[in-house]
């Protein structure tokens, strides 16, 4: 990175480990099986695909504001930040990590389209392990932290994962959502979903209308030091699992279908969400956005 | 095998569940212990309302009665491949199944899931997959994608994917795979109703899968990486 203030540098244009690097207090990170340590897919190779050394996601331990954290990492450049048998592990181990350490927060830096298709079955397995291995962490009042800021978005299983935890934060150049807009226009053809008209897949699940649908609970700037505010913001803040909380999100939820469940299109939410020009939000920036959600917005994550 | 067969096979005379839509809920009876069944039939896809109705069947077993354990029956495509889906947020929705079982579990409500027909993706990780333990019957069918599918994603030969498929239970659909890599933890044959008592019984709360992959010798890595992770000493 070559700007003079490295937090300012886009974290959606950096590498997984930079933006690791930048988060974390300078000098604090410590990588656990990292590139060195050869850790790689045993299914890849079988199929003529070349692997890495870290199969696609940085683990380990550092300090933020002085605190002690667990951070992963995931590189989307690396197939799509999909997660595999390796890659699954290493955050289920984080996972376990945190349970003997308690750090102030379990950070994880997603980028992901989910399940790694070249290891289909062990992929599906390992996102569910992830997923119970974080819900675990959650139960023992460690707060857990999906940041989301990758190229690649957060997608199939990780996107289950992500409103799993207990806080969420995003870009407004990020994407958070299930099935890929190529699946479904695979699936449905291009009148259901214009996989090509970016406009359409930003509105449909980018960070600003994940923002105003209270999908992400802090939204920021593309830049590193902006996911460094937030996730410091967030330390030692844990959600407790209760069924007042449940049932909470399940009124949300419902509200939701009731108030939204027909509209074409996200720009229409945005309207009925009191948002007079509802057109222009996709002009604003995170601070213009920020400024004009409804206090009485639906909120945070159960 | 169809819901409709299922059931007599697991309780007998003994059940109550209806069938609304795609979802299937209500109770039954295992010598005398009521149980609360939730599920979906018909390979459902599991769009935003057929998640949200999972979740209130599952929360109000919590909510009204403590303990109760809970069987989810699994027949699914996955999840619903809509743009309404996403734009309303299903991944939201979906997790929101999931925390509704965790709560469960962790309030003491024995949760079994299991795969009578088929599953599929992500419709399976936040139903069958975040239950105490999944079971599957012989005959059901678990896969994250078809060959064909597979083939034109990865850009690899189908046919050197099916070859591979015969030797490697990680890129083959089949029951006995996930068995193998220890997703599912056995598969119920014969008398259904002994299968699930055992269940009810004896299935771990804890994770047990990628230790049971190791053992079994379909998932050799998992259990050992997050190990290593997990103990590697720490930094002063």
């Amino acid at each position: 990175m070559s700007l003079a203030n490295p937090l300012q540098a886009s974290f959606a244009e950096s590498t997984a480990r930079e933006r690791v690097l930048q988060l974390l207090d300078a000098g604090s990170f410590t990588e656990i099986l990292g590139p060195s340590a050869r850790v790689m897919s045993p299914h890849l190779s079988q199929l003529g695909v070349p692997s890495s050394f870290d199969d696609g996601v940085i683990v380990g331990e550092g300090r933020l504001g002085d605190q002690a954290v667990l951070v992963a990492a995931q590189e989307g450049e690396f197939m799509g930040g999909g997660v595999g048998e390796v890659h699954g592990a290493k955050l289920v181990g984080l996972f376990q990590r945190a349970l003997r350490q308690r750090p102030a927060a379990v950070l994880v830096l997603a980028e992901s389209g989910g399940v790694r298709l070249h290891e289909a079955n062990a992929g599906l397995i390992a996102v569910s392990e992830v997923m119970r291995a974080l819900l675990a962490t959650r139960a023992a009042g460690i707060p857990t932290l999906m940041l989301i800021g990758g190229a690649n978005g957060c997608f199939g299983g990780m996107g289950l994962v992500a409103r799993c935890a207990d806080h969420v934060v995003m870009s407004d150049a990020a994407r958070l959502s299930m099935s890929g807009p190529e699946v479904i226009e695979s699936s449905h053809g291009v009148e259901e979903f214009d996989a090509k008209d970016r406009a359409l897949v930003w509105r449909t699940t980018g960070g600003k209308h994940r923002y105003l649908m209270g999908d992400c609970d802090v939204l920021v700037d593309d830049q590193l030091g902006a996911f460094r505010a937030a996730a410091l913001q967030l330390l030692g803040q844990a959600r407790p699992l209760t069924l007042e909380a449940l049932e909470h999100e399940h009124a949300l939820l419902a509200g939701r279908l009731a108030d939204h469940g027909d509209a074409a299109d996200a720009v229409d939410i945005w309207r009925r969400l009191g948002i007079a020009d509802a057109p222009s939000v996709v002009n604003l920036d995170a601070a213009e956005l920020r400024l004009l959600k409804h206090p009485a917005q639906e909120g945070a994550q159960p | 095998m169809i819901w409709t067969d299922l059931l007599p096979g697991l309780f007998g005379e003994h059940h109550q569940v209806n069938r609304e839509g795609e979802l299937l809920r209500g109770t039954a009876q295992l010598d005398g212990q009521t149980l609360a069944v939730v599920g979906t039939t018909d390979h459902a896809a599991i769009g935003v309302e057929l998640a949200l109705a999972q979740a209130r069947a599952v929360l109000d077993t919590v909510r009204d009665h403590p303990g109760r354990p809970i069987l989810l029956l699994v027949d699914t495509q996955g999840q619903r491949l809509r743009r309404r889906d996403e734009l309303l947020g299903i991944n939201r929705y979906m997790a929101h199944l999931g925390l509704c079982i965790e709560l469960a579990r962790q309030r003491g409500h024995r949760v079994i899931g299991l795969v009578y027909d088929q599953a599929l993706s992500g419709g399976f990780i936040t139903s069958g997959l975040i239950a105490d333990a999944c079971y599957a019957l012989p005959e059901a069918e678990i896969r994250v994608m078809r060959l064909p599918a597979m083939a034109r994603v990865t850009k690899i030969d189908e046919s050197r994917l099916a070859a591979l498929a015969e030797s490697n239970p990680v890129f083959a659909p089949g029951v006995e795979n996930y068995v193998a890599m220890g997703g599912v933890r056995a598969l119920w044959r014969g008398d259904l109703a002994a299968q699930l008592r055992d269940a009810l019984a004896h299935t771990p709360t804890t994770d047990e899968r990628a230790r049971d992959g190791a053992e079994r010798g379909g998932r050799r890595l998992a259990a050992e990486v997050a190990q290593r992770v997990a103990e590697h000493p720490a930094q002063a």
